[in-house]
C-alpha cells in the first residue's frame, strides 16, 4: 500500500490501519479512508458496472456525487464508497455485475448499444401480446443497482429537534466567513457540512501558484470557529432537503434532525463537471478536484502519468497538485485558444508542463482489458462546437477534467431560488431567493477566494441582521475580477461512448436523438431520455443536457430551462425518516384489568378495546355467553373510549340544535337526548347522546373513531356562526363503564347513597350527578344494548378503582365483563346501529329509518336542506331489519350483496346469530320495494349460492322497551 | 433483439419518426380547443382524430404534456371500485389499456403485478369484502383473501401480530397493473399530432369566451381563438379554468406527495396499498420503489413537499415492509388532486352549451385515461352522453344522486 507522505493524507491516522473486504479480497487502509480511497491505494480502480452497458466505473468526483462509487455494504444497497469510511469488518461488494466484477458476462451489453437507442424499450416488445411481459422480466433483472435483502432487519434510527439563530449550510471558506460574522454579531450559530472537517475546497484545493493560500486561510478561519462559543459545527452532516420556512433535514450518523434553522445561509459549494468524449467514463477519469482530494485527503496517488484537460483556472492548479504528489503531468489541454497568463499558469511553465491551448480531448484509449486509460487523443478546436479530424496522442493512466461547473443549488431551488446559466462562459447567476435565505460562495457563482469569502462575511451579516442581531455595518473588501473560464465544447464522437449521464449510460447522440424525435421541452427531453434520473439526481447531466437542447432549438440556455430540485438531497435511508416510528395508541383507565380477564382486544381508531374475554378458539361461545349475561343478569362493559365533548355557553342550545338532526332548545336539565349529525350533503357521519347538565352546559358523546372529526366540524361551524359557546373536547378525560342487565340497579346500589336510582326518581335517559364509591360519577340511563342499564363516566384517574368496585360489588350477582362483540350483538337485537358499519358514505337518515330523529319544528341544522330534497325525493334504497329462517342454511357475511335479477340491491351490513332468538339476523340496505316486512329476498354468499332471508320489523328484541326502561 | 430496434441498429441516422412538432402558430379557429395537455386532454385528441375525422382540433398546455397529474401519480391501474358505475367504467379502462401499446404503436409499459388492498381493522376487512363481493358479480378479479394466503403471496410482507396495525387480509385483485405515466401521454400526443392535431405547449389558457350561454372562443396569452366546441381536462386546476367559462364545481383541490427510491434490483413484485396506515407502494421496471400516501391535510395549489409526509409514509412502509429500512430515498413531490363529494370523477355537460368538463380525479385519473378519452371524444363528436359517463355528470350533485366511492379511494382523505 503506497501512500503519499505528510501533508498529504490530512484524512488519514496512518498509525491505525484497518481491514475491510471488497468482493470477498481482503483490503488494508488506515482510519479515516473511504471504501473508494482504500481500494485506490490498493491499486483497484473498478467499483462498480454501470447501469446500461455494464461498463466498468471508477471514482469521479471523490465525494459522493455520481453513481460510480455506489457498492453493496452487507444488507445495505447503494452506498457511496468515496463517502463510507471504512470500519474493520465491512463486507462491500461492488453491484451490478453477472459473473464477476472483473468479468462481467452483461459487458457484452455495449455491443448491443446500436439496438438500444434512446427510449428503446417505448419503441419495440410489445408486439405480440405475450412478449412484454417476458421482456419486462428480463429488464426487470437487468435493471437496478444494489439488492435488497428480504432479511434487512428494521434499523434503529431515531430524530432530534435542532433550533438555531443562524444556520450555514456548508462550511467550506464562504461558510465559514458567515458563521464567523454572523457569531460575532451575537447570533448562535450553526455550521453545518457533510465532510469530516470543515474548510471545504480549503482542505483539498489549490488556490494559488505558490500552493499556500488555501492552507492559511484554512488554519486561520477553523482557528477563529474553534475559539467562537457561539458557533456549534457539526460535521459528518448531510442537510438533505429544505421545507418551508427554513425547516431542514438533518442527516448524522443514525439520526434525523429537524431543524428550524433561522435565517439561513447556503454555502454549498459547486459541482465540478466531467467532460465530455469517447470513453470519458474509464476508471482512471476524474475530476480535477477528485485527484486533488485523493492527494490531499488521503496521500493516494490517483495515477502515475496524467493528462489535464481545463477550461479554467482551477485544471492548472489540480495540475501542480499532481506534480506535487510526484505525478508526472504529460500535458495540460486548455479549451481556451488564449488562456489568460496568472501566478498558475506561470508557476506550470516553471516545472515545463506543456500546455495545448484551443484544444478538446476526443478520445480516451482504454487499457488492453478497459479497465483502465492507456492514452489520450487530443484535438484542436475549429470553432465552439467543432474539432479537427487530426488529432495527438498522448499516453497516460490518469485524466483529470476541470470542465465547467454547476452550483450545488438544490436548497436554493428548494426554496424557490433560480439559477440562471450565462451563455457559453460557464458561469451562472442565482435569484428569487426568499426572506431569511442567502447564498454564498461559488454556489451563487463567485469562485475566487477573496471574493468567496466576502460573499461569506456579506451573507453572515445579513442572516444576522434578519435573526434580529443588529449589526453595525463594516467595510467590506473590494472585490477582485472573477478568473477568466469557459464553459466545455460539447462535440459528440462517432463512436459514441462519450457519456452525458454516467448514472443512466446517456450519450451524447442520445440526447440529441432525443431532440431529433420532438422532445425538445427540457422537462420532456429530461423524462424520455431518464437524464439526470438516476441517484446522482442530474449533478452532472442536466448542464450538458441543457447546452444541447439550447443549441438544438437555438434558445438561450436560461430560456431553455433548468430543471427542478426536489428533496432529499442526497442519498436518505428509509428507516432515517421512519425513525423509531411511534405510533400512538391509547390504552383506558382499565386496560391492565381487561388483560387480566384474558381479553383479545382490538383497535377502535387510536384506542384498544377489548373485543370479547377469553380463548379464541371459543371466540363464539364466549361472545354469546357474555351477551346472555347481560340478558339475564349483569354485564359490564368499558365504554371510556366514547367520544366526549362539553358544549358551553348561553346559546350551548342553539348550538347543538343546529349540529344535530334533534332539537335540544327544551331539552330539560337532568334528561340526555339521542344526537345524529348529517354533513351538509345530508349523510350520517355521527351519532351519540346529548347530557343537559344545565341550562347552559351539555355534556355530548360522540362515536370513538368520530369524536375529533365532530370536534373539527363544531369549531369550523361556530367560526361562523359566532354563537356563544365553547366546546372542548374531553374525551380522555374521562372513563366509563356501562352496566347493564336486569340485575345492575342493585350493584349500582351497593355502592351510591347520594343518587335514588328508583325507576320513578330517575328514569330511562335520565341524567344525574352523583358519587359511585365515593368517586364523583356522571349517571346516564341509556340502552345501547336494550337492557336496564347505567353509563357511568368518572375522572380517568379513577376509571380503574370504578371498574374494580363494581366488579366486586356484582361479584355475588355473577356480573361479568363484556366486550365490543357481544355489544354488537346485543345492539343488533335492538336494532340499533352503527355509525359507518350500517351507514357508509352516503347514507342519508331516511335510508337509515331514522326520521324519528329530526326534528321537524326548527329552522335549521347542518344539512337540513339537502335531507329535505332527499326525502321529497324518494328512496333508492332502505336499511332493513332481517332474519333467516332457514337454520341449514349457511350464514351470509356482512357486506354479501342483495341481489334481485342479477341487480345489486343492497348488501348486509351486521349479522348475528341472536342467541336469546336463537336465529340468524341482521341489518341490510334493500330496494325500497323490499323494505316492506315480510318481503322475502336473497343474498348471494361466498361461492356464489343465494340465501333467502325475509325483511322483518325492527327491532328484533322487546319491541316495546319494557326491559331498558324497567 | 426485437425487430422493431433493428432498424435502429442498421441506420446510419435515426430512424425515428418526429412524435411532436415544434408549436405551430395559433390558427384563428378550431372544431374542438381541448384545455390540458396530460394524458386525459391527449387521448380525447386522439380519439377525436382517429375514430371521428375531427381532426382540427388544439390541444393547450400551459407547461409541457404530461406535466401535471399524469407525470406525478403513481401509476397504477385497476378496476376493483366499490359502485357498478365505477366497476364497468374502469373495466372499460383497464381493457383498453392492455392493448393501449399496440394501438398507440408506442410501449407503455403495462405490467400486471397483483394489486393488494390491505386492511388492519374488521372495519376495513368489511369495505374488502363488499368490494370484492361487487366486483365479483361484475365479473372482475378479485377477492378476499386472508393472513394465510397473504403469507404465501407476499412472504416479504410484516405479518406480525406484534405490528402497530396488524394485518388482518386483504383485497386482492390479480390484474393490478402499473405502467410508464409519461408514455401514456407521448403516445397518444405522438399519434394525436400525426393525424394533424395542434399540441400547442407552453400556452396558457387565460379566459373562456361565452356567448349566449354557448361557448364561442377561447384565449390565450398567445392570442384567441374560436372554437366550436371546447373541454376542459386539466386536473388540479379546474375549479379555476371551470369558473372561465362561469362553471362552479363541488371541488376541493388539495396536494397529493409521493416519492420514489433509488432503482435496486426488482424484490417486490405486487402492487400494496394500505388505506389504513396511507400507503401504496410498487416497485417500477426500472427498479425504483414508488410510494404515496394520503393526501395533505387541507386545501391549496400548491406542489411544495413536506418533510411530516415523508417521514409518516416511511414510518408506515416500514412496519408493512421492515426490511425496505435501508434503501434510500430518491426524489420526493407532489400532484393536485380535485377532490369531489363523493369520490367520484365529473364528466359531460356543464350548462354551457358545447363546453365540456373532464375533471374531479382526485387520486384516480391516470387509470381512467383510455376510457376517458374514448368517451369524451364520442360524447364531443356524437354531442350525447354516452352511457357508460352518464352516472359522473355535474348535475348529480344538485339532485343528490352521487355515486359513492370514498370506500374504494387507496389512499386516506
Amino acid at each position: 500500500m503506497e501512500r503519499l507522505g505528510a501533508p498529504f493524507g490530512s484524512d488519514i491516522d496512518r498509525s491505525e490501519s484497518v481491514s475491510f473486504r471488497f468482493e470477498g479480497a481482503q483490503v488494508s487502509g488506515y482510519r479515516g479512508d473511504t471504501i473508494a480511497s482504500a481500494l485506490l491505494a490498493n491499486g483497484v480502480t473498478t467499483l462498480s458496472r454501470s447501469f446500461k452497458y455494464h461498463r466498468p466505473r471508477g471514482v469521479l468526483s471523490m465525494c459522493g456525487q455520481d453513481s460510480n462509487t455506489l457498492v453493496q455494504i452487507g444488507q445495505q444497497p447503494n452506498r457511496l464508497a468515496d463517502r463510507v469510511a471504512i470500519e474493520a469488518g465491512l463486507d462491500v461488494t461492488a453491484q451490478n455485475y453477472w459473473g464477476s466484477l472483473e468479468n462481467d458476462r452483461l459487458a457484452h451489453l455495449r455491443h448491443f448499444s446500436r439496438f438500444m437507442p434512446v427510449g428503446f424499450y417505448y419503441k419495440a416488445f410489445y408486439k405480440p401480446r405475450w412478449a412484454w411481459p417476458l421482456w419486462a422480466k428480463l429488464i426487470r433483472r437487468i435493471a437496478g443497482l444494489g439488492t435488497v435483502d428480504l432479511n434487512t432487519p428494521h434499523g434503529y434510527y431515531d430524530k432530534q429537534y435542532l433550533f438555531s439563530d443562524v444556520t450555514v449550510i456548508g462550511a467550506g471558506p464562504a461558510g465559514m466567513a458567515a458563521a464567523l460574522r454572523a457569531a460575532q454579531a451575537g447570533a448562535k450559530v450553526l455550521l453545518v457540512d457533510e465532510n469530516a472537517e470543515i474548510g471545504g475546497a480549503l482542505a483539498y484545493a489549490r488556490f494559488d501558484g505558490a500552493g499556500e493560500l488555501a492552507e492559511a486561510t484554512h488554519a486561520e478561519l477553523a482557528a477563529k470557529i474553534a475559539a467562537e462559543d457561539r458557533i456549534r459545527v457539526m460535521t459528518d452532516t448531510m442537510c438533505t432537503g429544505w421545507y418551508a420556512d427554513n425547516w431542514l433535514s438533518l442527516v448524522k450518523g443514525n439520526r434525523l434532525y429537524k431543524l428550524r434553522a433561522g435565517a439561513l445561509v447556503v454555502a454549498t459549494g459547486c459541482y465540478e463537471q466531467p467532460l465530455i468524449f469517447h470513453n470519458n467514463d474509464l476508471p482512471g477519469i476524474m475530476l480535477g478536484s477528485a485527484a486533488q482530494r485523493l492527494i490531499r485527503l488521503y496521500g493516494v496517488k490517483p495515477g502515475n502519468r496524467a493528462v489535464v484537460a481545463t477550461a479554467n483556472r482551477d485544471g492548472y492548479g489540480a495540475a501542480l497538485d499532481l506534480l506535487d504528489a510526484g505525478i508526472e503531468v504529460a500535458c495540460v489541454v486548455d479549451v481556451r485558444a488564449d488562456p489568460p497568463e496568472d501566478d498558475m499558469s506561470a508557476a506550470l511553465m516553471r516545472r515545463h508542463v506543456p500546455i495545448v491551448a484551443g484544444a478538446t480531448l476526443r478520445e480516451a484509449v482504454p487499457t488492453s482489458g478497459g479497465g483502465g486509460v492507456r492514452a489520450v487523443k487530443i484535438a484542436r478546436l475549429e470553432g465552439a462546437e467543432k474539432a479537427a479530424r487530426r488529432y495527438d496522442s498522448f499516453a497516460c493512466d490518469m485524466i483529470a477534467m476541470a470542465g465547467c461547473y454547476a452550483p450545488a443549488a438544490a436548497l436554493l431551488h428548494q426554496a424557490g431560488g433560480r439559477v440562471s446559466l450565462a451563455d457559453d462562459s460557464g458561469a451562472f447567476s442565482v435569484h428569487d431567493l426568499p426572506a431569511q435565505l442567502a447564498a454564498a460562495g461559488s454556489v451563487a457563482g463567485t469562485n475566487m477566494l477573496e471574493n468567496v469569502l466576502g460573499d461569506g462575511v456579506a451573507a453572515g451579516r445579513r442572516a444576522a441582521d434578519e435573526a434580529g442581531f443588529s449589526v453595525a455595518a463594516t467595510s467590506e473588501p473590494p472585490r477582485v475580477a472573477e478568473a477568466d473560464a469557459s464553459a466545455w465544447p460539447i462535440i459528440g464522437h462517432s463512436r459514441g461512448k462519450d457519456f452525458v449521464d454516467f448514472d443512466e449510460d446517456l450519450q451524447v447522440h442520445d440526447i440529441e436523438n432525443a431532440l431529433a424525435e420532438g422532445y425538445r421541452h427540457i422537462q420532456l427531453l429530461k423524462r424520455f431520455t431518464t437524464n439526470g434520473m438516476g441517484p446522482s439526481q442530474g449533478r452532472h447531466a442536466t448542464l450538458p443536457a441543457i447546452r444541447l437542447a439550447a443549441r438544438r432549438t437555438g434558445a438561450r440556455l436560461d430560456e431553455t430551462g433548468s430543471t427542478t430540485s426536489r428533496p432529499p438531497i442526497g442519498p436518505l435511508t428509509m428507516g432515517h425518516l421512519a425513525g423509531r416510528s411511534f405510533e400512538p395508541v391509547r390504552y383506558t383507565a382499565m386496560h391492565f384489568r381487561h388483560l387480566e380477564r384474558g381479553a383479545r382486544m382490538m383497535p377502535a381508531g387510536a384506542w384498544m378495546r377489548p373485543e370479547y374475554y377469553g380463548e379464541a378458539r371459543a371466540r363464539e361461545e364466549n361472545i354469546a355467553a357474555e351477551a346472555m349475561n347481560v340478558r339475564d343478569n349483569v354485564g359490564i362493559i368499558d365504554v371510556s373510549t366514547l367520544g366526549g365533548l362539553e358544549v358551553r355557553g348561553p346559546d350551548a342550545g342553539e348550538f347543538l340544535n343546529r349540529m344535530y338532526t334533534f332539537a335540544y332548545l327544551k331539552q330539560p336539565v337532568g334528561r340526555a337526548r339521542y344526537v345524529l349529525m348529517t354533513d351538509a350533503a345530508g349523510v350520517i357521519v355521527d351519532d351519540g347522546v346529548a347530557c343537559r347538565l344545565h341550562d347552559d352546559h351539555f355534556y355530548v358523546t360522540a362515536t370513538t373513531s368520530g369524536v375529533d372529526g365532530v370536534y373539527r366540524t363544531m369549531l369550523w361551524y361556530n367560526a361562523q356562526w359566532r354563537l356563544k359557546v365553547d366546546v372542548t373536547h374531553v374525551s380522555a378525560s374521562y372513563a366509563g363503564a356501562n352496566i347493564a342487565g336486569p340485575n345492575c340497579r342493585e350493584v349500582v346500589q351497593k355502592l351510591c347513597d347520594d343518587v335514588d336510582l328508583s325507576p320513578e326518581a330517575f328514569p330511562y335517559m335520565g341524567v344525574r350527578r352523583g358519587h359511585v364509591a365515593g368517586i364523583p360519577a356522571l349517571f346516564l340511563r341509556v340502552g345501547f344494548v336494550g337492557e336496564l342499564g347505567y353509563e357511568l363516566h368518572v375522572p380517568a384517574s379513577q376509571g380503574e378503582a370504578l371498574w374494580d368496585a363494581l366488579m366486586e360489588a356484582g361479584a355475588d350477582a355473577g356480573i361479568r365483563p363484556f366486550g365490543v362483540e357481544a355489544q354488537r350483538l346485543l345492539r343488533l337485537e335492538k336494532g340499533h346501529i352503527i355509525i359507518s358499519q350500517d351507514t357508509d358514505g352516503l347514507t342519508t337518515p331516511h335510508e337509515a329509518d331514522m326520521a324519528w330523529a329530526i326534528s321537524r319544528k326548527k329552522p335549521y341544522y347542518v344539512g337540513m336542506r339537502s335531507v329535505s330534497i332527499q326525502e321529497a325525493g324518494g328512496l333508492t334504497r332502505k336499511l332493513v331489519g332481517f332474519e333467516i329462517s332457514d337454520s341449514d342454511a349457511p350464514r351470509p357475511k356482512e357486506c354479501h350483496l342483495v341481489i334481485r335479477g342479477g341487480a345489486i340491491t343492497g348488501r348486509v351490513t351486521s349479522i348475528t346469530r341472536s342467541p336469546t332468538l336463537g336465529k340468524v339476523i341482521g341489518l341490510a340496505y334493500v330496494a325500497p320495494d323490499q323494505a316492506e316486512p315480510g318481503t322475502e329476498f336473497e343474498i348471494k354468499i361466498d361461492g356464489g349460492a343465494m340465501v333467502r332471508a325475509k325483511t322483518v320489523k325492527l327491532p328484533f328484541y322487546d319491541a316495546d322497551g319494557a326491559r331498558q326502561e324497567m | 433483439m426485437p425487430f422493431g430496434l433493428i432498424k435502429y441498429a442498421l441506420s446510419s441516422g435515426h430512424p425515428a419518426k418526429r412524435f411532436l412538432l415544434a408549436r405551430p402558430e395559433l390558427k384563428p379557429s378550431y372544431d374542438v380547443v381541448i384545455i390540458g395537455g396530460g394524458g386525459h386532454g391527449l387521448a380525447t385528441a386522439y380519439h377525436l382524430a382517429r375514430y371521428h375525422g375531427i381532426r382540427n382540433v388544439a390541444v393547450f398546455e400551459k407547461g409541457y404534456i404530461g406535466g401535471g397529474n399524469t407525470g406525478r401519480n403513481t401509476a397504477i391501474i385497476r378496476s376493483n371500485y366499490l359502485t357498478p358505475e365505477g366497476v364497468a367504467f374502469y373495466e372499460e379502462s383497464v381493457s383498453l389499456y392492455r392493448q393501449l401499446s399496440r394501438e398507440l404503436d408506442y410501449n407503455i409499459l403495462y405490467s400486471e403485478r397483483g394489486h393488494f388492498t390491505l386492511a388492519h381493522t374488521d372495519s376495513a376487512m368489511r369495505t374488502s369484502r363488499w368490494r370484492a363481493e361487487v366486483n365479483k358479480h361484475l365479473g372482475v378479479d378479485s377477492e378476499l383473501v386472508y393472513r394465510d394466503d397473504l403469507a404465501r403471496l407476499i412472504p416479504e410482507l410484516n405479518l406480525s401480530e406484534e405490528a402497530a396495525y396488524p394485518i388482518l387480509g386483504a383485497l386482492y385483485h390479480p390484474p393490478g397493473a402499473v405502467a410508464r405515466h409519461d408514455a401514456v401521454a407521448w403516445g397518444y400526443a405522438g399519434r394525436a399530432a400525426e393525424l394533424g392535431v395542434e399540441i400547442h405547449q407552453d400556452t396558457t389558457v387565460t379566459d373562456i369566451e361565452v356567448t349566449d350561454g354557448r361557448v364561442s372562443g377561447v384565449v390565450t396569452d398567445r392570442g384567441r381563438v374560436a372554437c366550436g366546441k371546447a373541454v376542459q381536462a386539466v386536473a388540479g386546476a379546474s375549479s379555476e379554468i371551470a369558473r372561465m367559462a362561469g362553471v362552479k364545481l363541488p371541488i376541493r383541490t388539495i396536494p397529493l406527495q409521493a416519492c420514489v427510491s433509488q432503482p435496486h434490483k426488482p424484490s417486490l413484485d405486487a402492487i400494496i396499498v394500505s388505506g389504513s396506515l396511507h400507503v401504496y407502494i410498487s416497485q417500477s421496471d426500472r427498479g425504483e420503489f414508488v410510494m404515496g400516501g394520503s393526501t395533505d391535510p387541507y386545501p391549496r395549489y400548491q406542489t411544495s413537499s413536506s418533510l411530516d409526509f415523508i417521514e409518516g409514509l416511511m414510518s408506515h412502509v416500514l412496519e408493512l415492509l421492515p426490511h425496505l429500512s435501508e434503501v434510500q430515498v430518491m426524489r420526493q413531490w407532489a400532484g393536485m388532486t380535485d377532490m369531489t363529494p363523493d369520490f367520484a370523477p365529473i364528466m359531460g355537460e356543464t350548462g354551457v352549451e358545447n363546453y365540456y368538463i373532464d375533471a374531479g380525479w382526485g387520486t384516480w385519473g391516470f387509470k381512467a385515461t383510455p376510457v376517458c378519452g374514448k368517451r369524451m371524444a364520442e360524447m364531443l363528436a356524437t354531442g350525447r352522453v354516452p352511457a357508460l359517463i352518464a352516472p359522473f355528470r355535474l348535475s348529480r350533485f344538485e339532485n343528490f344522486d352521487l355515486v359513492g366511492e370514498k370506500g374504494a379511494a387507496s389512499v386516506g382523505h
